[in-house]
């Protein structure tokens, strides 16, 4: 299983790149294998105000339905539309996709988040 | 609790199977990908562990004319090696199950049933049983295989002496040997696609299921339960549970087909007469989706913001390539073209009633 070292991750399984004061939000190698074949992404609206853990975006594998919480607070500035037509795209290349971009209202909430080896940590315990 | 393990569990583990809980079983969703292994049984061919069936038999003079009594079909034109599918009812109209009628003979009847009711089936059985019928659960003496996909006959075939092709849609043979090993084979299956069924001793399950794997190479791979879902629902064929249970009956669930009103007495058949003749007020409905989102079991229906019904089973068809589902709506609102919403998530989000959408089957016409 792959967990970049450049990114930050949380117990959702989720993974965060920051960009000064915007996020890119999307889901983990671990996330996309324990969904199976993902076949629907709904997405943030645009503009929509956040606050951390409120569910963003749903992924719909074949079996599953699952949501994806925002790590941190903010505005929604934008939505990955390709994933609408390509949401296998997140199966393919969980990292090169992301959901979404969160513009930060309160950069501190970013220490809350994991780092690759708490992460990883975290998935062992998981198995 | 610990689960209940098929005689193939160790395949499962082998072939990289990812195991899950089915209704107190240890049965596998996955080997390489749901969709994948969809493909591969419209596609080539498929194998599927489906031990976790009830087998469950009547036997004695009478076994025909009780097995008449237990289900809507009309059994007794069966001839021998026939099999016919049909729901089980309560005196309500209510389905008990759906089920395999296999006809051995007039005295040797052998019900397929679904494995989560099995108990209940058994129970339900022996509790109608005619003096001097015998009524035995099986379960346990068989392991069943299904080989599903265009490939299957050929694939089979390179291992048998038995001119599998003599073997119509919907008969069976008792005594076939695939590779050496005593099957009793049957032309049906749960996909939409030609196929067979394969009844075997459970200690020889393991060795067969390597065998066909061995024979098939690159055109056969085994199929979780994931794509057992998929591939019967694309091909609108029902399930225990979602098309139907105790509190939704054979003509409402659309299998009126399979209730023969006409002659013998069966248990529901007042029943069931009675709802004929006044038009259920409930029907199973297609429909596609018109707005983006995956339609899933027990989502609400609406009308114009009333309630109309539920689905039943909604999904993304992986052939078809759409999101579709079946749904028990109000009689009234059972118009083709008619819009309706599904309430996905608090939202309603638009569909369209349909006919004729689903998957054409593939399988051998009788």
């Amino acid at each position: 299983m792959e967990v970049p070292k450049d990114l930050l991750y949380t117990t959702e399984h989720e993974w965060i790149r920051v960009e000064g004061e915007q996020v890119y939000l999307g889901i983990t190698d671990y996330a996309q294998d324990q969904l199976g074949d993902i076949v629907f992404v709904e997405l943030p609206e645009l503009e929509t105000e956040v606050i951390t853990g409120d569910a963003i975006a749903v992924v719909e594998s074949v079996k599953a339905v699952s949501s994806v919480y925002s790590p941190v607070s903010g505005t929604v500035v934008e939505s990955n539309i390709e994933l609408e037509d390509l949401p296998e795209l997140l199966n393919e290349e969980p990292y090169s996709n992301h959901i979404a971009v969160i513009n930060i209202s309160d950069p501190d909430e970013l220490e809350d988040l994991m780092s690759p080896a708490d992460y990883e940590a975290f998935c062992a315990e998981q198995e | 609790m610990s689960l209940k393990q098929t005689p193939l569990y160790k395949m499962h583990q082998k072939y990289g199977g990812k195991i899950i809980d089915f209704g107190g079983w240890a049965l596998p969703v996955q080997f390489t990908g749901i969709i994948k292994e969809h493909h591969m049984v419209r596609q080539k061919a498929g194998l599927f562990d489906v031990s976790h069936m009830g087998e469950i038999s009547i036997t004695g003079p009478e076994a025909l004319e009780f097995t008449r009594y237990l289900v809507t079909n009309d059994v007794k034109q069966l001839q021998d090696n026939q099999i016919i599918y049909t729901p089980m009812c309560y005196p309500d109209g209510g389905i008990v199950d759906d089920l395999l009628v296999y006809k051995i003979s007039s005295e040797n009847i052998l019900l397929v049933v679904n494995a989560a009711n099995l108990d209940k089936d058994f129970a339900w059985i022996k509790e109608h049983a005619f003096s001097g019928v015998e009524v035995e659960n099986l379960s346990d003496s068989y392991a069943q295989l299904a080989v599903q996909g265009p490939e299957a006959e050929r694939i089979l075939q390179k291992r048998s002496d038995t001119d599998l092709g003599s073997i119509k849609f919907f008969w069976f043979k008792p005594n076939v040997k695939i590779a050496g090993v005593q099957c009793l084979v049957s032309r049906t299956g749960y996909t939409g696609e030609d196929g067979f069924e394969i009844y075997v001793s459970p200690d020889k399950a393991a060795y067969l299921w390597e065998k066909i794997l061995e024979t098939g190479g690159e055109d056969i791979t085994p199929i979780g339960l994931g794509a057992r879902d998929t591939l019967r629902f694309e091909a609108k064929l029902p399930l225990y549970g979602q098309e139907m249970d105790k509190n939704i009956t054979p003509l409402e669930a659309g299998l009126g087909y399979f209730v023969k009103l006409q002659d013998d007495d069966f248990i529901g058949k007042e029943a069931l007469a009675k709802q004929k003749q006044a038009n259920p007020e409930r029907v199973l409905v297609e429909f596609e989706m018109v707005d983006k989102g995956i339609p899933r079991s027990h989502y609400q229906v609406e009308k114009d913001g009333i309630n109309i019904g539920w689905v039943t089973t909604g999904a993304h068809a992986p052939t078809l390539k759409k999101a579709i589902g079946l749904a028990l709506i109000k009689q009234q609102y059972n118009q083709p073209g008619e819009e309706i919403d599904i309430i996905i998530r608090n939202k309603a989000v638009k569909a369209r009633i349909a006919r004729g959408i689903f998957y054409s089957k593939n399988t051998k016409s009788k």
